[in-house]
């Protein structure tokens, strides 16, 4: 056995479990890549609780994950629903609806960082189709954090699809029965539909929350954290902090705070499932 | 309890009411369906259009639907003027490489943790799995400070070299399907004197079309879409990868980026997806399915 997982065992010694031990080692640090590391005890920590960007980068990815994930997962939801229904051209609607997931991140960015221009984007223009007169989007620090999580909508469509998987795994005759006993639409989708999918909800609600506290991709390519640091994302500061600042140590600390913030969120809904997710067979993952 | 409706004169009217509620919502599904359809593809249809715009046209209001007149040329254009033929080459040449590693080291990683019980494997297992949450900008400042003193910075290794060594996503997506092969296959192997290399080689791999596919394609799809990575390690313009090279256009180099020959550039980079998409589209969801990756 050794001898088949020893590349991913080297591999992970050398990528995962040496980075791990030095970015705490790091954490404790003033480094800045040229200069070996000189010790500084908490201090780079006691910074981080006095930095306003730190703070700025918390607020801002924190607003974003609790505002954008929720409406991200009732859309694919919602929309898998609809495509779970007999309705006509219902294959091309899938992938209608997945296509917009294949436009790589940076692609999607520049999309939409011209839809967004408030002069001659798109978006404004459909708005005005409907006499609302859009604000300037990513140059005005009140909506361009909104403005990103409208673009993040653009792509609920691979959680859609996830969606309609867990959907087909849903016996008919278990929705058959509850339509017998007299159950409406929403109660069967309740009582019914719901508990037999929350292991997939589940996982995308991990997984979604995960990824927007990584946010990097949008806020270089459009925003680079501006105007006015109202999408200073925290790996966009992490980021900044150590390849533009120099910082290596400073950043390693965030680097610290944002792994054991995952954790602690991964645990926390893994735990919070335990209560309300139903497995197959009454087992427990 | 129980309300199967009784035959008699009194069930007909709440079954025709029933049936008449479900198709108007059917209805209402639709409209909203055919609605948000238009909505989502509509970024799509002006990346494409606006791809065949002239650069004057470009800076109309309101944005014309279709291009006044197509400018087949922007795309030979920026084959001459944004070096875009090299930052294409380099995304290619990394994602199959990062696939080739991705598909040896995970399927080697993946069979020895489904066919074999050592000691302590089911420790490395559960480490291997923790690493899935592992942030990569947890790790990526030492793994730079790594690759300086490698003197790697500004090569395509950093980029590559980790894929050689597995990822957890993949082995544990492959380990899931070759413990569903059934013993008596490798017992046969063994009687007829297979080494354990061989029995991986010639009947674990062979067997495993499908998974190895979705490996393949998550593999290419994250190399060929990442930023961040090639960010920190690439600093000439000649190797800049195709994400990293598309998003410098924004910088300020440009007053007014040439919007045209960018979406000229989005819908190539696309491509390679869409084609990988198109081939292995049923083989495609299932593994999105079978390992929940966007």
């Amino acid at each position: 056995m050794y001898l088949f997982i020893s590349p991913w065992l080297i591999g992970f010694m050398v990528f995962a479990l040496y980075p791990i031990l030095s970015s705490l080692y790091y954490s404790f640090t003033d480094y800045d890549i040229i200069h070996p590391p000189k010790y500084v005890g908490l201090a780079n920590y006691n910074e981080m609780f006095h930095n306003d960007l730190f703070w700025k980068s918390v607020v801002v990815t924190v607003r974003y994950t609790f505002i954008s994930v929720p409406i991200q997962l009732l859309l694919a939801l919602g929309f898998a629903l609809l495509l779970n229904m007999k309705i006509p051209f219902r294959g091309f609607f899938r992938t209608a609806m997945y296509f917009p997931s294949m436009v790589s991140g940076v692609a999607m960015s520049l999309l939409w960082y011209w839809i967004f221009n408030p002069s001659i984007g798109l978006f404004n223009y459909v708005l005005s189709w409907f006499g609302i007169s859009g604000p300037s989007w990513l140059m005005s620090p009140d909506y361009a954090l909104y403005a990103l999580m409208i673009m993040s909508f653009w792509t609920v469509g691979s959680g859609m699809i996830l969606f309609l998987a867990g959907l087909q795994g849903v016996p008919a005759s278990l929705v058959e029965a509850a339509r017998l006993d007299g159950a409406g639409r929403f109660r069967i989708f309740l009582n019914v539909t719901l508990p037999m999918i929350s292991p997939v909800l589940l996982f995308q609600l991990i997984m979604g929350v995960i990824d927007s506290f990584q946010v990097f991709t949008q806020a270089y390519v459009m925003t680079q954290g501006g105007p006015n640091y109202s999408t200073w994302f925290y790996v966009y500061n992490l980021y900044t902090s150590a390849f533009k600042e120099y910082r290596a140590g400073y950043s390693s600390a965030l680097a610290w705070v944002l792994l054991i913030v995952v954790m602690a969120f991964t645990a926390l809904i893994i735990k919070l499932s335990n209560r309300y997710v139903h497995y197959e067979g009454g087992g427990r993952k | 309890m129980s309300t199967i409706p009784t035959a008699g004169p009194g069930a007909t009217p709440s079954v025709n009411k029933r049936r008449r509620k479900i198709d108007a919502v059917s209805i209402a599904s639709f409209i909203a369906l055919v609605a948000t359809t238009f909505l989502m593809l509509l970024p799509l249809f002006f990346m494409v259009s606006t791809s065949l715009k002239s650069k004057k046209e470009l800076l109309k209001f309101p944005p014309t639907f279709l291009p006044e007149s197509w400018q087949w040329s922007n795309y030979r254009e920026i084959f001459d003027t944004l070096n875009f033929g090299q930052m294409y080459m380099n995304s290619l040449i990394i994602g199959i490489l990062t696939v080739v590693g991705t598909l040896f080291s995970s399927a080697l990683a993946g069979y020895g943790f489904a066919r074999y019980r050592g000691k302590g494997s089911n420790l490395w297992f559960m480490l291997m799995l923790s690493t899935m949450m592992l942030p990569y900008p947890a790790i990526m400042i030492p793994q730079f400070i790594l690759f300086s003193k490698l003197n790697w910075i500004d090569t395509f290794l950093p980029l590559i070299v980790p894929a050689f060594f597995g990822s957890a996503y993949n082995i544990f997506l492959l380990r899931q399907f070759f413990s569903t092969l059934p013993d008596e296959l490798f017992d046969a192997g063994r009687i007829d004197g297979c080494s354990e290399f061989r029995m991986w080689r010639q009947i674990a791999l062979p067997l495993s079309g499908p998974a190895l596919a979705t490996v393949a394609i998550f593999a290419f799809i994250y190399s060929w879409n990442d930023l961040l990575t090639p960010v920190l390690y690439l600093s000439s313009s000649d190797k800049f990868t195709l994400p990293v090279g598309m998003s410098s256009f924004t910088s300020s180099r440009f007053r007014i980026p040439p919007w045209h020959l960018l979406m000229v550039a989005s819908v190539l980079a696309m491509l390679p997806i869409v084609a990988l998409f198109a081939i292995a589209q049923k083989r495609f969801v299932e593994g999105i399915v079978l390992t929940g990756i966007k």
